[in-house]
């Protein structure tokens, strides 16, 4: 059941084949199971069987929310919880209580959704690997899969479990590697650079990132308020498109969403492709982009040229100042944005009590990491008064001429654009950790950000366990095409994408429903050690053991 | 039958790849493997190094220190990546700072929503008086550069 896609828990749900409050029992004693994937920071047991309870009583008098209620989901923690602590990972916020929920929040608790916990993150969301918060770093579950256990035998260096895990991406890591193993149906993550897309691609889910604009961001930390948006995290394309339905639209709290209406839709599954015209940015193929991932890319290309689609070559000149443009706007954002933090009304406080300006100091000094105060200090000198040109408007002028590649690109008719998420497969830790966070980000961030600054609508990248689906997205793009915010889809494709279109090609009588068919194929995990990893591999082996029983 | 091709990119600091992805054969989907351009190996470190009136000014103003020299370092990797801008042409080109920008955003009527709510606000914040959150003694500025390690050091 836990392997479901949400649309079948919630179709079980409605026909009592199981109860909300034993649905988040499951989850929460899988998340206790799974726990060393480190992908949550706060599980919030009681509010969620609490919830849960909430629901089983409307269930019962048969006034359900909606297809989420019951549902247990999961939330960065860098999204406002009332009562809940919400920590960004940063010492800064450690301890701290928000009295109001984010919208997103809100609208998930309204339709009766059950919130099982905050899941783990970068330091304020400023990452690519959800390997520098203060709760340490998140395992990819994909590490105890039979694949890569197998991958690492035929690697003398990689034989050490300990050492060889990795990293889930980031900085919505947790999210997605709490989706991933199936603690939770759907994940809300933010994006800022590809922080939802990345860990989705690296996790193996798939990873929405909505137009800028279209989803309430108040609540949400901030880190760069002209890019981030809230991120979706599900297994499936149909879950996704679900859940932006009931988050998206107008927020009086947040005056830079659109008051166009929108419409919740249904993803058809009927698929035509033929009409599509589908854009490869040749600029994309850059250095280190590792084999396997060009492979599947023109795999996927191929894919939709046999099925009648029409793929062309595009060009997007700018892509290769769009990572620096990125890092000047995000620094300088950052250091306007990471201001609030001072002390006085909230977070974290040092005990230096000599003046004002070094109580704000120090308590900033121990409360941000290193990567935060890089960022806030080189941002501070790309703001300074003789650098506010050469930099801050430069970059901004910059982000214009990508903004408009893409303009270019989709007014000569082109609907969709067909791109990796990242440059290759997650790396085990211990190669992640050899260089800084900054360089880590200029070349995770390399296919992602743009889609930040320019805001091309629906981002979809990790979409490994879909085959159909990702199709669909795309005839979602078509079909919107009358309302002016939906006119262009931008879409990344993650190497596991081309995996499931291999599926797709040779399989095709495969069920349309999500991933359950393809990991009962699959059992992905084999090798574990320690007690947690054995229950995790049963777990994905069998689908239905208890923690009890092993 | 389609294949990556290659073809021109910009120049920054990115080099040429110089070749041309070849098209795939009748049958066979054969993609050249050198990319596009490339990310050039970092330079050395430029001569010119920041300041100390330089690097005691940002801290004044980030209120957040360097600590070390790692940091110091770290500031200028980040000049460094982005003087990369600098060779883009943007002549007559006007910034962007939303993606909304041609939009009307939504302003709310100019009245009081919400409030009452002083005990929320104040419950976060590690020291009050009445209503009020405390501070300590104002405009005495942060010590010299020299001094301020070691007076923010007292505080961990």
């Amino acid at each position: 059941m836990l392997r479901a896609a949400l649309r079948e828990v919630s179709t079980a749900l409605k026909e009592g084949q199981v109860s909300p409050t034993e649905l988040c029992q499951r989850c929460l004693s899988l998340i206790k199971a799974t726990k060393c994937l480190n992908a949550y920071i706060t599980v919030t047991e009681d509010t969620a069987l609490r919830q849960a309870e909430e629901s089983e009583k409307r269930y019962r008098r048969g006034q359900s929310l909606g297809d989420l209620d019951g549902i247990p989901v999961a939330v960065k923690d860098n999204f406002s919880t009332t009562g809940i602590e919400t920590t960004c990972a940063s010492n800064m916020l450690k301890g701290y209580i928000p009295p109001y929920n984010a919208t997103v929040v809100q609208k998930l608790l309204d339709q009766g959704a059950v919130l099982i916990g905050k899941t783990n993150l970068d330091e304020f969301a400023m990452g690519s690997g959800s390997t520098d918060g203060i709760f340490g770093p998140v395992r990819n579950p994909w590490s105890y899969s039979k694949q890569y256990r197998e991958k690492c035998g035929q690697n003398s260096h990689l034989e050490n479990e300990d050492s060889s895990w990795l990293i889930t991406g980031g900085s919505s890591g947790g999210s997605a590697a709490a989706v991933s193993s199936f603690t939770c149906f759907a994940a809300l993550g933010s994006d800022t650079g590809g922080s939802t897309r990345n860990p989705a691609a690296h996790c193996g889910v798939v990873g929405l990132k909505p137009t800028y604009g279209l989803v309430s961001r108040h609540g949400l930390i901030p880190l760069v308020n002209s890019m981030d948006v809230p991120g979706i995290l599900t297994r499936c394309v149909d879950d996704a498109a679900t859940v932006l339905g009931v988050l998206a639209g107008h927020d009086p709290k947040d005056s830079t969403t659109v008051q166009d209406p929108f419409n919740p839709f249904k993803l058809p599954s009927v698929i035509d492709v033929g009409k599509l015209c589908i854009g490869i940015p040749k600029e994309y193929h850059i250095p280190g982009l590792s084999s396997e991932t060009l492979k599947v890319w023109s795999k996927a290309a191929d894919l939709f040229e046999n099925a009648g689609a029409r793929v062309i070559e595009v060009s997007l000149p700018h892509t290769c100042y769009s990572i620096v443009c990125y890092h000047v706007l995000c620094a300088a954002e950052v250091a306007s944005n990471m201001a609030r933090f001072d002390g006085l009304e909230y977070g974290h406080r040092s005990n230096m009590d000599k003046s004002t300006e070094s109580m704000y100091a120090a308590t900033r000094r121990e409360g941000f990491n290193d990567v935060v105060r890089g960022r806030i200090l080189s941002g501070n000198y790309f703001l300074l008064k003789q650098n506010y040109e050469k930099y801050f408007i430069k970059a901004q002028k910059v982000r214009r001429l990508i903004a408009n590649d893409f303009v270019n690109v989709f007014s000569s008719g082109v609907d969709v654009l067909l791109t990796p998420t990242t440059l290759r497969d997650a790396v085990p830790y211990v190669e992640f950790i050899k260089e800084d966070n900054r360089t880590r980000s200029a070349q995770d961030d390399i296919f992602t950000q743009a889609a930040n600054m320019s805001a091309f609508l629906h981002n979809l990248g990790g979409v490994r366990n879909l085959c159909l689906k990702n199709i669909q997205v795309l005839l979602y793009s078509r079909q919107s095409l009358t309302s002016d915010l939906y006119k262009k889809i931008y879409v990344n494709l993650s190497k596991e994408y081309g995996f499931k279109v291999c599926i797709w090609e040779e399989a095709s009588n495969l069920p349309t429903q999500g991933p359950i068919q393809e990991r009962a194929e699959k059992p992905s995990l084999q090798v574990c050690t320690s007690t947690e990893h054995k229950w995790l591999q049963h777990y994905f082996l069998t689908g239905n053991a208890k923690p009890d029983q092993i | 039958m389609w294949a990556l091709r290659g073809g021109r990119c910009l120049r920054a600091a990115w080099s040429w790849g110089g070749s041309r992805l070849a098209r795939g054969a009748t049958g066979g989907r054969q993609i050249d493997q050198n990319p596009e351009w490339q990310l050039e190996e970092q330079k050395p470190l430029p001569q010119k190094k920041v300041t100390m009136e330089l690097l005691d000014h940002l801290e004044r103003l980030a209120l957040v220190d360097f600590r070390n020299w790692e940091g110091v370092e770290r500031l200028e990797k980040a000049i460094q990546f982005a003087d990369q801008l600098h060779e883009v042409n943007t002549e007559g080109i006007e910034p962007m700072d939303s993606v909304l920008e041609n939009r009307c955003l939504y302003l709310r009527g100019d009245n009081i929503t919400e409030g009452n709510c002083t005990k929320e606000l104040l419950q976060n914040a590690s020291q009050t008086a009445e209503e009020y959150f405390e501070a300590p003694p104002g405009n005495i500025p942060l010590p010299k550069l020299e001094e301020r390690e070691s007076f923010l050091q007292d505080s961990n």
